[in-house]
């Protein structure tokens, strides 16, 4: 436990991808099976204890300390996982004598045990039952030091919030055989933790593990971003073309094991699994096979709003209210396997045909099949962006962010591969707004001021005009242009708060930003009432006085449609 | 005679009635008695100055010798009657020089503590306690998640990553005035024998406490050559302690690739450290901590805790539940150097988050 600690302690502070990977390398490749197995299963969110929740960490540390000092403390620190390891009563922090030293805390608290070890701790979590934990999560919390409570609350609570993705994790693994991180992708899901299989493998003491799940994850294939240019060197006849649905890239998988059961997954793009929220999509999906889709909302035939799809997301559990008022639909892109037939290697065209075969089969209201877009020149391709609703999107025309350009003869690749995929996106939305606040970056930004946060006017209460924050970007500029914005925000600076400064923004001073952003949404928890998503600076207007910038009526008026 | 009578808080800072004078004043007075050097307690043009020599040198260095009307040193545990109060200057443990001031009158005794801390510090005086009638603390780290690990501990963690990262410089923000010399003696102390490098707000101070005493080994300036590459590679591998303020700004960005440390109470709370960009904080405070000022309160018996700045409610509670009269004194001005410095809360922090 003290060594699974210390490297989420550590990766919690280091802000560069490089120094994270190097860490848990070499966490992996120094600890003994079956601890860092189950490590790695807590940073790749594969550890879940159903007993195990932040409600009785609360009434633990609720036992022990004052209320209302807790309260204070959690006010100040606002991380509860955090302000429990903090807090946590230990037994020999007793008073000094004299006034010299304080005592040494033992270096190793309940010395009378063997030290508590992370297969201890998840064997622990998974066998006892909810009246059992506490006395166990206590004893456990007593015996640890600081960062040890903290790790094992973080563990406890799920969520490590270390900054660290499933991927990152499986490609520190990946490293330790040399390998590429999609070939660990390829087998993770037919492995269960701790992975003593697959870390035999990767040191080559072992032959590759049997993909053994029916429904594995298949490396999601990416596509770049049509550049200038690009349509002079490429044939349309070469080409098909489809919307680019905004929604939520998914892979939804089902398999039937030797023994007749089937298991129906969905994925995210990055390969974690997010069935359990969508039962109306796994229960749909019966036929075997992998299809590559958008995850929509489907009202009436109609794709609804990536908002209106927002409200089902990032929930572990759905109500029968929210299937009825949000039902999920998935729109196919393609099909990458077909029971146990693996179709990636086949062109485009072949895995086409194939997919329309397999939803003809499926037949359900849930799937149905991304529609091409008839085109003969990149002309007509153009037409077609610039009105989706006229060239064959229809009432879905709202939900269209672009177009995707696939080669016909392409086969299905991990990752990003050249020559094959383009996605051309709807021309992003540019208005001017006026820098409010900057903050400190990260890793090599973090002495500069990187992360804008920037306002359009309105009518003040007081009659005259106010600035209102409508969105936050960090990038979109040159690190020449980051030195200027920089100084500029060193001095202009208003107030600071902590890595934040308040930068001058009156009509006549202040620095005006044309911002590029991908549409607008109504928002609830902002100021402005306008969330905007993917935003960037597109442009830096220092020759315009922020009272030109842009109001929030213009904004307002995008947002009705226009 | 009540105590309120003997101390009383005011605009300027704590004044004292019978003897016409104030102690630590924010604003400038005629007679003023200094616990410490931090310049939010020992502020300049007051009319005269009692204090220990260090601080009355440390406030020299800083002000000029121009800083005070007057001034007058007094050694550690003599006792100066004015009027008819009885004022005796007794180690704080804080920094060098800094003193509990023992206020005496008519058998009523109130210790204004100052700043303070309990843990060993080489480069100061410990902490000696004073039972009194009324004890005057302060609470910078006044709730329960601020506990300070050993020092040593945490010193050895800065050594540990230098050795990891040769190739890394190792930039260290600490106080200048305290927290840094008291660092290097620690780093003494842990057998690191390299070069320290320090930047040029924090020399002068370094200088004095050597002049004083204080063994800190090769302590040298970062010189403004080290900017080319050449000079950069000469401190890859080495320690640079720097104010708190430079480790973000410009300057740090001479350093290729450099290790962020930071030496303060307030890296107990993980969000304070990222917000800085700190990728080794290090727990190392001047202040009391949680459970040393809570053992202090009861060692020096008194029955009443004034408490001057800090998180005053939170202590002033936890003396209520072990049948002590704790009060918030709320004077104003004070943190506004070193650790007491008022910063906005890792809670509260980052602004509203806008989009996308």
């Amino acid at each position: 436990m003290n060594r699974f600690a210390w490297l989420l302690d550590r990766l919690a502070y280091e802000p560069r991808r490089n120094g994270k990977l190097a860490l848990i390398a070499d966490y992996l490749r120094s600890t003994p099976d079956p601890d860092r197995g189950y490590a790695l299963a807590a940073m790749t969110g594969g550890l879940v204890f159903r007993n195990a929740k932040p409600g009785l960490i609360r009434a633990l540390i609720a036992e022990r300390t004052d209320p209302v000092l807790f309260a204070l403390s959690y006010d100040y620190v606002g991380d509860l996982s955090e302000t429990v390891a903090l807090m946590w009563p230990v037994a020999d922090a007793t008073p000094l004598q004299g006034g010299g030293e304080a005592p040494l805390p033992a270096a190793e608290p309940g010395h009378n045990r063997a030290p508590l070890t992370l297969p201890d701790v998840v064997a622990g979590l998974r066998n006892s039952g909810k009246t059992e934990l506490p006395r166990l999560i206590a004893s456990w919390l007593d015996a640890l030091d600081e960062t040890g409570r903290w790790a094992l609350l973080k563990l406890i609570t799920g969520g490590l919030r270390i900054g660290v993705s499933a991927r990152l994790a499986k490609t520190a693994a990946a490293s330790l055989g040399g390998i590429a991180p999609d070939e660990v992708e390829q087998v993770w899901h037919g492995l269960e933790p701790p992975y003593v299989q697959l870390f035999a493998w990767l040191e080559g003491r072992a032959p590759r593990p049997e993909a053994t799940d029916p429904a594995p994850f298949r490396p999601v294939m990416l596509s770049h971003a049509v550049e200038d240019g690009d349509f002079d060197k490429l044939d349309a006849n070469e080409f098909a073309a489809e919307w680019k649905w905004d929604g939520i890239r998914v892979q939804a998988v089902a398999g039937t094991r030797p023994d007749g059961s089937r298991v129906v997954r969905l994925y995210s793009r990055t390969g974690e699994e997010i069935g359990a929220a969508f039962p109306d999509l796994t229960e749909a999906l019966t036929q075997d096979g992998a299809i590559d889709g958008e995850l929509l909302v489907m009202r009436e035939g109609v794709v609804q709003s990536f908002n209106t799809l927002q409200q089902r997301l990032n929930r572990k559990q759905v109500t029968a209210k929210m299937l009825a008022e949000f039902p999920a639909h998935i729109r196919a892109y393609d099909l990458l396997a077909e029971a146990d037939d693996d179709l990636r290697s086949l062109p485009y065209t072949e895995r086409r045909a194939r997919l329309e075969a397999f939803l003809g089969r499926l037949d359900s209201a849930r799937f149905d099949l991304s529609p091409r877009i008839s085109f003969r020149s990149w002309e007509e391709l153009t037409a077609a962006r610039a009105d989706p609703s006229a060239a064959g999107a229809g009432a879905d025309a709202e939900a269209v962010e672009g177009c995707m350009l696939k080669r016909l003869d392409s086969p299905y690749l991990p990752g990003r591969p050249k020559g094959y995929w383009y996605k051309w996106k709807r021309d992003a939305r540019l208005v001017d707004c006026v820098l409010m606040y900057a903050q400190r970056g990260h890793g090599k930004r973090s002495s500069f001021y990187s992360d804008y946060t920037f306002g359009v006017w309105r009518a003040g209460e007081a009659g005259a005009d106010e600035l209102v924050p409508v969105g936050k970007a960090y990038f979109g500029f040159t690190d020449e242009e980051l030195i200027e914005i920089d100084r500029y925000v060193r001095k202009n600076t208003l107030n600071r708060f902590g890595p934040v400064r308040e930068v001058t923004h009156t009509p006549s001073s202040g620095l005006v930003f044309e911002v590029a952003f991908e549409g607008l949404q109504r928002s609830t928890r902002h100021k402005s009432g306008i969330a905007m998503r993917f935003p960037r600076i597109n442009r830096i207007r220092w020759d315009k006085p922020p009272g030109e910038a842009d109001r929030i009526e213009a904004l307002e008026a995008l947002l009705r449609g226009g | 005679m009540k105590p309120s009578e003997l101390l009383t808080p005011t605009p300027a800072g704590l004044y004292c009635p019978p003897a016409d004078i104030h102690i630590d004043p924010v604003r400038p007075v005629a007679r003023a008695l200094i616990t410490h050097g931090h310049s939010d307690h020992a502020r300049a043009g007051h009319g005269a100055v009692l204090a220990t020599s260090e601080t009355l040198a440390i406030m020299a260095l800083r002000y000029g010798e121009a800083f005070a009307g007057t001034r007058q040193p007094v050694a550690p545990g003599e006792t100066v009657r004015i009027g008819a109060v009885d004022f005796r200057f007794v180690p704080a443990g804080h920094v060098l020089g800094s003193a509990q001031i023992v206020v005496e009158h008519k058998g009523l005794r109130i210790v204004v503590s100052g700043d303070y801390k309990r843990e060993r510090d080489p480069t100061c005086a410990p902490f000696e306690p004073v039972p009194c009638d009324v004890f005057i603390t302060e609470a910078t780290f006044g709730l329960p998640v601020f506990r300070h690990p050993p020092a040593h501990a945490e010193t050895a963690k800065l050594i540990d990553s230098v050795r990891l990262f040769p190739e890394r410089t190792h930039i260290v923000g600490a106080y200048s005035l305290g927290k840094a010399q008291r660092l290097m003696a620690l780093i003494r102390e842990a057998g690191y024998e390299r070069p320290i490098y320090i930047h040029g707000a924090v020399e002068k101070i370094t200088e004095l406490y050597r002049a004083e005493g204080v063994p800190l080994g090769d302590i040298r300036k970062v010189e403004p050559g080290e900017r080319n590459a050449e000079g950069r590679r000469a401190l890859a591998g080495e320690i640079v302690i720097c104010p708190p303020s430079a480790i973000q700004d410009l300057w740090s960005r001479r350093f290729p690739d450099p290790v962020t440390a930071f030496a303060s109470g307030w890296m107990r709370v993980r969000a304070r450290a990222r917000q800085k960009g700190v990728e080794l904080p290090l727990v190392i405070s001047d202040h009391a901590g949680w459970d040393d000022l809570q053992a202090t309160i009861r060692e020096v018996q008194a029955n009443e805790i004034w408490i001057t700045h800090g998180e005053a409610e939170a202590l002033a509670h936890w003396c209520g539940s072990v049948g002590l009269r704790g009060k918030p004194l709320h004077l104003v001005g004070y943190g506004d150097e070193g650790e007491a410095e008022p910063e906005a809360r890792p809670a509260e922090a980052e602004p509203a988050e806008v989009a996308p």
